[in-house]
């Protein structure tokens, strides 16, 4: 009966509940005595053994129980936070995040981790068990006579109308219950003098006779929230035999369900306190959040973008006619559209924050592995990312992590040798530049060696050996698919392990990778990352009788051809620009544009990672608010376009993917020197 | 007509359970993710019933009671609670505070219509 989209929010919410579980845990490993920590974690866990439990995952509620019931020593000060404490509990909160995705780990597991949580917080072990004892001698000896049937006389509380309780369905659901035969007497003995009646209390009482073929546990439940608080008696009327009466159930019968909530009764004004701190952690943050799903945003984001592209159309058309009227509602339309673009824009923000605790994770667990003692220090958690490219960013931000820790730091006996503090550092780090994002991963460790990555990259035959490279040209050769080897992994940095697979997929995000170091001093890896992927800042061009569109941050300058090489018609030719030798792609040839040439031909300078590189075009048509349309599965193989975008008079332009471009012309590092 | 009702819960996933058990019996239900909303939305407007969890941010079930039972638009109107088994006492808070009854998390649909069904009919 569960649909998929609630089956959807319901992982969605565990994810986070499971997220903010694992931060909290890890924070607690650093201050142990925060209890506000504890009390987040006690909160998360009641929360998911809760949803868990409805949404059928019983065996992790029951273990959710244990784990919860260990954090309650420790809020109810039985029991303190140890490091201890947190090995154990973040294998417990492993074991729930592989129940959660539905594995089936073997159930010992549980039972060992119970046991290691009780141990850790070898208070008193958790409630709950000893209440079946409470189930007396109900019936004390059956056969005492045949039942006739029930006599039931009850007052229901006063207010019982004011809070919203029905007594007419409460008399029809007993009438149900005995059948026609049922023997109802109104009891208006307690209806107070007229001036004193209030109209919204209920005063009267009633005495039912109902058959015997009535059930106990039936009659019992028509009263099951106010059994406490009414007065009830159900009498059995038994037939002449022994004259035992059976004892009068009074008011207050509910032993079985006393003894529990006794138990519980300790951690009663502590749940109420904590209820009330809910507030703590969360209402800060807590501002109105709504969950949309993303594939509605993903609509919104696409009729925005027609948006944009209606208004530029409008635009163009209000400029052909020069009416001053229609350009003051086309500013008014292009400012409102704008606008709105950004807030769409907005939404699709994540902060870096969703995906930290995972590092911290990491990071905690690599400690352990390489025994390095490091801190690890997240900066900027609050800059917001398009979710996308934060999902794609997990993998290659735990790529370089490890490698920063693994092969960045050395080991605590070195530092020290070295003049270094003992304790290593691994910063990540997130900020704005501009409509980049900047995410980086510093260590302070032993740096990279420029030489050696140099030889090492002749010896694979990447390069040749007078090859004239930059040290950002050398660190980039990490990169380069093929670098790195298993046996790498065991030699001096090892940086390359997989590096590749860091580069395509930044670059796949249309954006690109910085590495700097100092032998000795450490090296931070800088990830820059276009804010949003769906609308750009771009460069329209004019080449032949086509149009196409660069990314407006990829561009560096425009320059006037130079005289010299306007003629030739090889795709590629190498020109002197401002006493630098730059690599000039003509689209004219590559694209195959034809028609006439312009008198006063371009070049633009465009920067992919850290190699500038010159497009030689007709014309700059101007910048261009770029909606980017994926192109169909049929072109999707082209990849030196990363999409195409519809302009303001109905035209395709396509968006030139320069990296890929360079790519496929062979100018990228990787093929520099055979091109040279 | 059909009946009204008014959860409260932060949880969307067990909101939205509890939503779609009721809308399909052909209950109309509104959402509210805290006490605080939950209590805006019952006064500005009188549900035939108000079903609320219990921790919640901002304003926890039992407080939004007493809060909302303050108000003389409550009278009349049914609210059960939603407690889970470790807080067995904070339901006779929440009938201490005005809740007509209870339903014990985690609760089959059955159990949570019976329940529905017996208050509001």
């Amino acid at each position: 009966m569960i649909d998929e989209e609630t089956q959807e929010i319901f992982r969605q919410e565990t994810e986070a509940l499971i997220e903010s579980l694992q931060e909290c845990l890890l924070q607690l490993n650093s201050t142990p005595d925060d209890m506000e920590l504890v009390t987040q974690v006690f909160r998360d866990l009641h929360t998911l053994k809760g949803t868990g439990a409805m949404f059928g995952f019983a065996r992790l509620a029951e273990f959710i129980h244990d784990f919860e019931a260990a954090f309650e020593q420790v809020r109810s000060g039985n029991a303190v936070v140890t490091p201890d404490l947190i090995a154990v509990s973040l294998k417990a909160y492993d074991l729930i995040v592989a129940l959660l995705e539905g594995e089936e780990p073997p159930t010992e597991k549980d039972a060992e981790l119970k046991a290691a949580l009780a141990a850790a917080t070898s208070g008193e072990d958790a409630p709950a068990v000893a209440a079946e004892a409470a189930d007396d001698a109900e019936e004390p000896a059956a056969a005492e006579g045949e039942l006739e049937g029930w006599k039931l006389r009850f007052k229901l509380p006063p207010e019982f109308m004011e809070i919203g309780g029905n007594p007419v369905a409460i008399l029809e659901e007993l009438m149900e219950i005995g059948g026609p035969d049922t023997k109802t007497e109104a009891l208006i003995d307690g209806i107070p003098a007229l001036g004193e009646l209030k109209p919204n209390e209920l005063h009267t009482g009633w005495e039912m006779i109902l058959p015997p073929s009535a059930d106990e546990g039936d009659i019992r439940d028509v009263f099951m929230f106010h059994e406490d608080s009414m007065e009830l008696e159900l009498t059995a009327i038994r037939g002449a035999a022994p004259v035992v009466e059976a004892a009068p159930v009074e008011a207050a019968p509910v032993e079985a369900e006393a003894a529990p909530a006794e138990a519980a009764k300790a951690e009663a004004p502590k749940a109420k306190a904590e209820g009330k701190k809910s507030g703590g952690k969360k209402s800060g943050s807590a501002n109105v959040q709504m969950r949309v799903s993303a594939e509605r945003l993903d609509d919104i984001m696409d009729r925005v973008g027609e948006l944009v592209i209606a208004e530029a159309r409008l635009s163009d058309l209000a400029q052909k006619l020069n009416d001053p009227n229609l350009m003051e509602v086309v500013e008014d339309i292009q400012r409102l559209a704008l606008g709105l673009r950004d807030t769409t824009m907005a939404i699709r923000l994540t902060p870096m924050s969703s995906i930290t605790g995972r590092f911290q994770r990491l990071a905690h667990d690599l400690a352990g592995k390489t025994g390095k003692d490091f801190d690890f220090v997240i900066e900027g958690e609050e800059t917001e990312l398009d979710k996308t490219v934060i999902e794609k960013l997990s993998d290659p931000l735990v790529h370089i992590l490890r490698n920063a820790v693994d092969h960045g730091l050395e080991d605590n006996d070195t530092r020290i040798e070295a003049g270094k503090p003992a304790r290593g550092t691994v910063r990540l780090k997130a900020s704005y530049s501009g409509a980049d994002v900047l995410i980086s991963v510093q260590d302070d460790g032993k740096g990279l060696d420029p030489e050696f990555i140099f030889n090492r990259a002749v010896d694979r035959g990447m390069i040749s050996a007078d090859a004239n490279l930059s040290r950002q040209e050398i660190f980039h050769l990490l990169m380069a698919p093929g670098f790195s080897t298993a046996e790498a992994v065991t030699d001096l940095s090892g940086r390359g392990v997989g590096t590749d697979v860091v580069k395509s997929t930044v670059e796949s995000l249309r954006g690109s990778v910085e590495i700097e170091s100092e032998l000795g001093q450490g090296s931070s890896f800088t990830l820059r990352l276009p804010l949003t992927l769906a609308i750009i800042d771009g460069l329209l061009l004019q080449v032949g009788e086509e149009r196409y569109t660069v990314p407006l941050a990829a561009v560096e300058g425009i320059v006037e051809e130079p005289e010299d090489i306007r003629d030739g018609t090889d795709p590629t030719t190498t020109v002197e620009l401002r006493e630098k030798l730059i690599s000039i792609m003509r689209l004219r040839e590559i694209f195959e544009t034809g028609g006439t040439r312009a008198d006063h031909p371009k070049v633009v300078l465009v920067r992919t990672g850290d190699q500038q590189i010159g497009l030689a075009v007709d014309k700059i048509i101007g910048s261009y608010q770029t909606v980017i349309k994926q192109l169909s599965p049929m072109h999707s193989r082209l990849n030196v376009f990363s999409g195409a975008t519809i302009l303001g008079d109905g035209d395709v332009a396509l968006i030139v993917d320069v990296a890929q471009l360079v790519k496929a012309q062979g100018l990228d590092h990787d093929n520099k020197e055979q091109a040279a | 007509m059909s009946k009204e009702i008014l959860i409260i819960d932060d949880s969307p996933s067990v909101r939205r359970m509890v939503a779609m058990t009721l809308q399909q019996e052909g209950y109309e239900v509104t959402q509210c993710e805290d006490g605080a909303q939950g209590l805006d939305t019952a006064k500005a407007k009188r549900f035939d019933m108000v079903i609320t969890d219990q921790n919640m941010p901002n304003m926890t079930g039992i407080e939004f009671i007493q809060a909302y039972r303050n108000d003389p638009s409550s009278s009349g109107v049914p609210i059960i609670f939603l407690s889970t088994e470790s807080e067995g006492d904070l339901k006779s808070q929440a009938k201490a505070a005005g809740a007509l009854g209870w339903v014990m998390k985690p609760f089959e649909q059955a159990k949570l219509l019976a329940v529905v069904k017996k208050v509001v009919g």
